[in-house]
């Protein structure tokens, strides 16, 4: 069929802000949207409020619009653009609800506006469950007993005709937030009723529990004209019962005869056609591992988290076949990019297993609850590929980036068979550990089968990884290594760093073994066919055991860029942004490009992003395996993040040029003495400060420096690990936690000044030096900076300090003789500046910064790595004249998936993503801003603000509390404020704290009475404390709660504008004055 | 250690299971990912030596349900990995006892990906397994091999039903006839030396070729026999059927390089418009320069664009070369079964 004709102009809705359950992998959808959409000569409107993404730069779509993802401000959008068409499968749940509203209010009527692809009709009866599940029982597909509640009592009912244990999952959330597995009345009475909040609708549904069931996916596509294939199927090692995105998956499935799977196929084939799918549908399943018998689980009918993954996969593109498909082409119309001689229509078939990891934050969190049920914790995901499960987990390990490098956990060594014997009957994010140190002290397969019902095929994949540790353990020497056992080792997966330590001896002392022994990796072919054609896409994986290799030096000026691994609070897609730009840099340079990187959801391990991509784990060993083949002219490490400078040494060592800052320089910035140094000869100050290696240390230091200081490790990533500590308890408390991996760099332990921070990204060449803005934050010192309210331009910084940051910023770049970007952290404290980091690298606001001010940051920063001199750019040197708009930054949290997480915000970062607010004047982007993090700004109205402060904020508390009181705002506070409050005549009602009577509150909660809850915090993070409490039941609440007076401030100021976001024109990036 | 040599000289390496003995045939790869067992009882891979592109074999074991004929058909398996402890809850042996059971020489820690890129780009040849330290021995074709795939003597599957089928059986596989049982017709089976007026004298209404291994090339006996049933009635073909039925009509029957085997041939239907997902065992195809007047393309391979489909104008005939119902696809096509039946049917009440 041909394209619809009539398409001229397409809106295109992206996903916001990442937050957990809708990660990076909208981004790579979305760009892949946009780019079809462009090569068929399309005109396209984006919106997406998160500036981090490589979809809302201005060459990705024609007009881009970073404006908050609500009904109100895509009205506009379509008011302004008159757009006749609107792709909204793209944008995951965010942009699937989005369509439906828009629907629901008329608006796409009003303007005329089709949705293409997957009809409205078709999203609802597959989003709204008990139609879903009418539609299911009129063709004959089995769900599970269930019932949908809009209250408590009748799940209850529910459950006590059916039996416990039962599952909630709320109708309309992301990554199944607020549901949960009841196994008794009492839990089924919370997390119904924090389901019921957190949907859209205020409805549950309640079905029985099938845990301990396969789980078995499906990634399905189908037509305009009802043709339909299968992309990959999907099975994941943990049964039912856990989230998928918390599980780890294989595909293709391993357990099935092909009785099942097709069976399993057939269902969700006459599934998506019954629907009348037109694009990717994602389809689960629960199957009996003693039966034929299945349950379908759910219907996504759109581009999701696991169409990222088998797009990933199979390198079949699903996000751009649906998009032709919504076009109106069929899959036999539609090429096959990976062949360049095959059609869509053709069902992938691979010759490899691909397994997928998921990255929890639970490094960060080290309180918080890791135990994983139906609502997703993980953050972002690893996906590795081999050729057996064995080495695909070990390579999935190495690639989280977790410290890990087998399977071996010491802490779980240490338990005693009784406490590991419990820990087999949790369900954790430890649990594929737990099983193998189970397998570890002789517990039969049979035993873990029974506890876990972990399939027996995964088990024994598992106990061959541990059998050969056992057996590298008991030759304790790397003498008595033969050729036989070491082949063995490495075609199971097994690093040379861990072979290392099981036989006593060094990594590199194993390299050269191998090396002599001629034990190599070879590179395959990531092809969709399973090689029955030859493929033209240069997507490779590393196996051991074969001499035939498919990646060959090209003999051309190559550079290796390497990647930022899996999305991690700290280390999120802004890093994937820079590395996608930096490939495009290099290759408008003239160079052949190659990506390094392991991560399913993004742009950067699309295969034609790169002109070669390798789906490794970013260690040493296999850095080193892709340099040796690829010889590059340089390596660039400072585009992905922590991750790849962390590989700077590793790259010198090899013996491999880097592009950009020298390793020594990169090292005289993060090596704490050197830096001292360094600002010393250029007298910039920065707090006092020492480094330590041990708690009694760390404590002495403290007492010198006087409490409080920042204790930190060196070479950090967002903040993993950082407190301020007020008090030797909370130093060596800190340490414990930051001595649970083990310490390759020293602990800082600084002076902590309570000022304002600015932050600024440079480019130098080694000598000039621009400065493309100046970020101010909002937030006082003390709260990580990314997670503070970041504004460009500056609003309270005077020209004296400005000028001086300007200066400190070209004289520490200077003197680093920095090539490509730096990143540099200010404290403004009591009139003076003061420097507290600096990294030579790429940050998390350049790809805001880069779109706020049309400075294309990271294509200049490879060029002046490559030599180019910064005046020559054509963007001057120094400061940058500021924009006439205002730009401010939101770190958006996820805090209702993470139980026992303290809400309040600190040195250690907690958000998951950001998104932007842009508009003429400051207040009206901060308004935005709010907007698009879902923040709604209280009206007097609508109900009262909860005060909750910490003794030293009170002061200014007041301030806020009595100007809220005369704009009409009932105010409540808790005991000790309370108090404050009414002894200085601000009236406030007194409210018990949880703890003294938590029932009285929950009421309260429950009113509506509270629109908002300001509230700091005391120090530590015990999760016992009433403050705590109190956020956690605010998030549980679904009210908004600020943890910082500063925060407080800027949102007195939007509620005093007196606008709403409506009021506010749309402002597209492309329209900017650049 | 053992030793996989091709006709062209080349070499893979690989250790022995099933039964540990030298075997010889054709060397072909199937890309199917699962349906190990169905494949290995498949009488189109009869005499051939398959490469399974899949690397981890036997994942599942063998069961007593998913047989596609009483024995395991090809003369020698070459996979990557095989798995130590299969898991399923049908399992009742493992796939290495299996082959022993049977003498079918199996290979693991075969390189396969790169043996099915040589095969790709040199097309399907002679190999021979052989073990370390032994002669070389002769690599022979297997010739006949339909006779051998093929049933001695007619039996009946079903004698219920309105209408009757003959399936002539040129190595076919036993779920074949279900998907004509399970429409309601009566099926009687016939050996590929059955004569056209032995099976007309049955009474059928109506004759399905089957699938099957080998060059239909070599028999011009069946080939008369097809033609003298597309005169009488209508006929369906399937896999070397519909090349049997092909060569009736005059079309020109050519060899393929690597063929067509696995679980995800895309087929497109000219008259419907549609693709679907198919499964083949197949080494053969028609040449589509050399179809005479009144012969039609119906189906066309989306991957190769070679002819998958022939419609005979003026005869109550269609056949294609993949199998409906097969493996992968398995019910995106089953609607070719309606269309015979619906054309029997009409035929009968005429």
């Amino acid at each position: 069929m041909p394209k619809k004709e009539w398409i001229k102009k397409v809106l295109v809705i992206g996903s916001g802000p990442i937050v957990i359950g809708q990660a990076a992998e909208f981004d790579y959808a979305g760009t892949q949207a946009c780019r079809v959409l462009k090569e068929e000569g399309l005109e396209v409107v984006l919106v997406n409020s998160n500036p981090a993404t490589i979809m809302t730069d201005t060459d990705i779509a024609d007009k881009v619009y970073l404006e908050p993802l609500t009904v109100e401000s895509i009205e506009k959008i379509i008011r302004l653009e008159r757009p006749d068409s609107l792709l909204a499968s793209l944008g995951g749940q965010t942009g699937l609800n989005m369509a439906m509203e828009l629907d629901e209010r008329g608006i796409l009527a009003k303007y005329n506006v089709q949705l293409l692809g997957t009809k409205i009709d078709a999203i609802r009866r597959a989003e709204d469950r008990e139609d879903f599940k009418n539609m299911m029982l009129d063709i004959g597909e089995p769900c599970i007993d269930s019932v949908i509640v809009h209250d408590v009592q009748p799940a209850v009912d529910f459950a006590n005709e059916f039996g416990y244990p039962v599952i909630v999952r709320p109708a309309y959330t992301l990554g199944g937030t607020g549901g949960g597995f009841a196994a008794n009345e009492k839990q089924l009475r919370e997390i119904c009723a924090d389901g019921l909040r957190s949907s859209r609708v205020h409805e549950n549904l309640i079905e029985k529990s099938v845990a301990g069931w396969k789980e078995i996916e499906y990634e399905v596509i189908r037509d305009g004209a009802g043709n339909c294939i299968t992309v990959c199927n999907m099975e994941n090692f943990d049964p039912v019962g856990v989230h998928t995105g918390d599980s780890i998956v294989v595909a293709p499935t391993q357990t099935l005869r092909e009785e099942e799977a097709y069976m399993l196929r057939h269902a969700a084939l006459n599934i998506i056609s019954e629907l009348g799918i037109e694009g990717g549908c994602n389809v689960q399943f629960a199957l009996d591992p003693n039966s034929l018998k299945y349950y379908v689980i759910e219907v996504n009918p759109r581009v999701s988290r696991s169409s990222a993954l088998a797009s990933k996969a199979t390198g079949y593109p699903i996000a751009k076949v649906t998009t032709r498909i919504a076009l109106g082409y069929t899959l036999d119309e539609i090429a096959n990019g990976v062949t360049g001689c095959t059609f869509a229509c053709a069902e992938p078939t691979v010759d490899y297993i691909v397994l997928k990891f998921p990255r929890w934050p639970f490094d960060k969190f080290v309180y918080a609850d890791k135990h994983i049920g139906t609502k997703m914790k993980a953050t972002g995901e690893i996906m590795s590929i081999s050729t057996n499960f064995e080495s695909a987990l070990l390579k999935a390990v190495r690639s989280l980036e977790t410290g890990m490098d087998s399977l071996v956990v010491p802490a779980l060594e240490a338990l005693t068979d009784e406490e590991l014997d419990q820990q087999l009957h949790e369900i954790n994010t430890e649990r594929s550990f737990v099983v193998a140190e189970a397998l570890r002290r002789g517990v039969s397969i049979e035993r873990v089968y029974d506890v876990t019902k972990i399939d027996i095929w995964f088990l024994k994949k598992v106990q061959n990884i541990v059998e050969m540790e056992q057996a590298l353990r008991l030759l304790g020497d790397k003498a008595k290594l033969d050729r036989d056992t070491l082949m063995e080792a490495k075609k199971l997966g097994m690093c040379d760093k861990a072979i290392a330590r099981f036989v006593n001896a060094g990594e590199l002392d194993i390299r050269e073994m191998r090396k002599e022994m001629n034990i190599l990796p070879a590179f395959r072919k990531v092809d969709t066919c399973g090689g029955e054609f030859e493929a033209v896409s240069p997507y490779f994986y590393s196996v051991y055991g074969t001499s035939s290799t498919e990646a060959f030096n090209t003999g051309r000026k190559t550079v290796v860029v390497l990647g930022s691994g899996p999305i991690r609070i700290g280390q999120g897609i802004e890093f994937d942004y820079c590395s996608v730009h930096c490939v495009w840099a290099l290759k408008k340079a003239g160079f052949d490009t190659v990506i390094i990187n392991n991560n399913p959801e993004t742009v950067s391990t699309d295969f034609d992003t790169s002109d070669r991509l390798y789906f490794e784990p970013l260690t040493p060993e296999d850095v080193w395996n892709v340099l040796e083949i690829e010889q590059p002219v340089g390596v660039v490490c400072q585009f992905g993040g922590q991750t790849a400078i962390k590989l700077a040494k590793a790259v010198r060592q090899g013996g491999y040029n880097i592009l950009g800052t020298d390793l020594g320089d990169i090292d005289a910035a993060e090596d704490r003495e050197l830096f001292n140094q360094l600002l010393n000869s250029l007298g910039i100050p920065q707090p006092k400060g020492t480094t330590v290696f041990t708690a009694d240390e760390a404590a002495e230091a403290a007492k010198m420096l006087g409490y409080p200081v920042l204790v930190r490790p060196s070479y950090v990533l967002g903040g993993q690990g950082m407190e301020i500590a007020y008090n030797e308890k909370h130093i060596r408390e800190y340490m414990d936690i930051i001595n649970l991996n083990i310490q390759e760099h020293p602990i800082l332990v600084d002076k902590y000044l309570l000022g304002r921070e600015i932050e600024v990204d440079a480019i130098c060449d080694g000598e000039n030096v621009l400065i493309p803005g100046i970020m101010e934050h909002i937030e006082r010192a003390g709260i990580h900076s990314g997670d503070s309210i970041s504004v460009y331009p500056p609003q309270h910084i005077a020209p004296r300090i400005q000028r001086l940051v300007t200066d400190y910023t070209i004289n520490i770049a200077r003197s680093l003789h920095v090539k490509g970007l730096v990143n540099i952290q200010f404290i403004e404290y009591a009139g003076d500046l003061y420097i507290i980091e600096v990294n030579p690298r790429s940050s998390r606001t350049v790809p805001y910064i880069s779109k706020v001010t049309g400075i294309p940051i990271v294509e200049l920063g490879v060029r002046a790595s490559l030599g180019e001199k910064v005046p020559a750019m054509g963007f001057g040197t120094g400061l940058y004249p500021p924009a006439p708009t205002v730009a401010v930054k939101m770190p958006v949290f996820s805090f209702e998936k993470l139980n026992e997480v303290e809400v309040a915000l600190g040195p250690e970062m907690k958000s998951t993503g950001e998104a932007l607010g842009l508009a003429e004047t400051a207040e009206e982007a901060y308004l935005k801003g709010f907007a698009s993090t879902k923040m709604a700004i209280p009206k007097p109205e609508e109900g009262g603000v909860l005060f909750a402060i910490a003794d030293h904020d009170k002061r200014e508390a007041m301030e806020l509390a009595e100007t809220l009181a005369a704009l009409g705002f009932d105010i409540y506070a808790t005991g000790g404020t309370a108090h404050k409050f009414n002894h200085n005549y601000i009236g406030a009602q007194p409210v018990p704290r949880p703890g003294e009577d938590t029932d009285a509150l929950a009421k309260l909660f429950d009113s509506g009475k509270i629109r908002l809850i300001i509230t700091t915090p005391t120090h530590g993070r015990d999760p016992h404390r009433a403050g705590f409490r109190l956020r956690r039941m605010a998030v549980e609440y679904g009210i908004a709660c600020v943890t910082s007076i500063d925060t407080a401030k800027l949102l007195l100021k939007c509620i005093k504008l007196g606008k709403k976001e409506s009021d506010i024109p749309a402002l597209g990036l492309h329209e900017l004055v650049l | 250690m053992a030793t996989l040599i091709l006709e062209d000289g080349s070499r893979f390496e690989g250790t022995l299971f099933g039964h540990k003995q030298n075997a010889c045939g054709e060397v072909v790869f199937t890309t199917g990912m699962c349906g190990y067992q169905q494949t290995l009882t498949d009488p189109a891979y009869r005499g051939q030596i398959v490469c399974m592109t899949y690397p981890l074999i036997g994942n599942v074991g063998v069961n007593d349900l998913d047989f596609e004929s009483s024995c395991v058909q090809p003369a020698g398996v070459i996979v990557s990995e095989l798995c130590e402890l299969p898991s399923n809850w049908q399992l009742k042996k493992s796939l290495d006892e299996y082959l022993g059971e049977q003498g079918v020489a199996g290979m693991y820690g075969v390189d396969t990906r790169a043996l099915t890129r040589h095969i790709r780009d040199h097309g399907a040849m002679l190999g021979r397994i052989v073990s370390e330290g032994e002669e070389e021995i002769a690599a022979q074709n297997g010739e006949d091999v339909i006779l051998e795939a093929s049933c001695k003597a007619a039996y009946d599957v079903s004698a219920e039903g309105d209408v009757k089928i003959a399936v002539l059986d040129l190595g076919m596989k036993k779920s074949l006839t279900d998907w004509i049982v399970k429409r309601g017709a009566k099926v009687t089976v016939f050996p590929a030396t059955a004569s056209a007026e032995e099976i007309l004298a049955s009474g059928c209404d109506g004759a399905l070729v089957s699938c099957g291994p080998g060059n239909p090339n070599g028999y011009p006996q069946i080939v008369k026999t097809v033609n003298a049933l597309m005169v009488e009635k209508p006929v369906m073909g399937v896999g070397v059927g519909h090349l049997m039925m092909a060569l009736g009509a005059g079309c020109k029957v050519i060899k393929m390089r690597h063929g067509h085997h696995g679980s995800n041939q895309p087929v497109k239907d000219l008259a419907r418009g549609t693709c679907a997902v198919t499964s083949q065992a197949i080494g053969y195809a028609v040449d589509g320069e050399s179809l005479p007047a009144g012969v039609k393309v119906s189906h066309i391979n989306w991957n190769d664009k070679t002819v998958e489909g022939l419609r005979y104008e003026g005869k109550e005939a269609f056949s294609v070369a993949f199998v409906p119902g097969g493996l992968g696809g398995r019910f995106d096509t089953t609607y070719l079964f309606d269309d015979f039946l619906d054309m029997v049917r009409k035929n009968q009440a005429k």
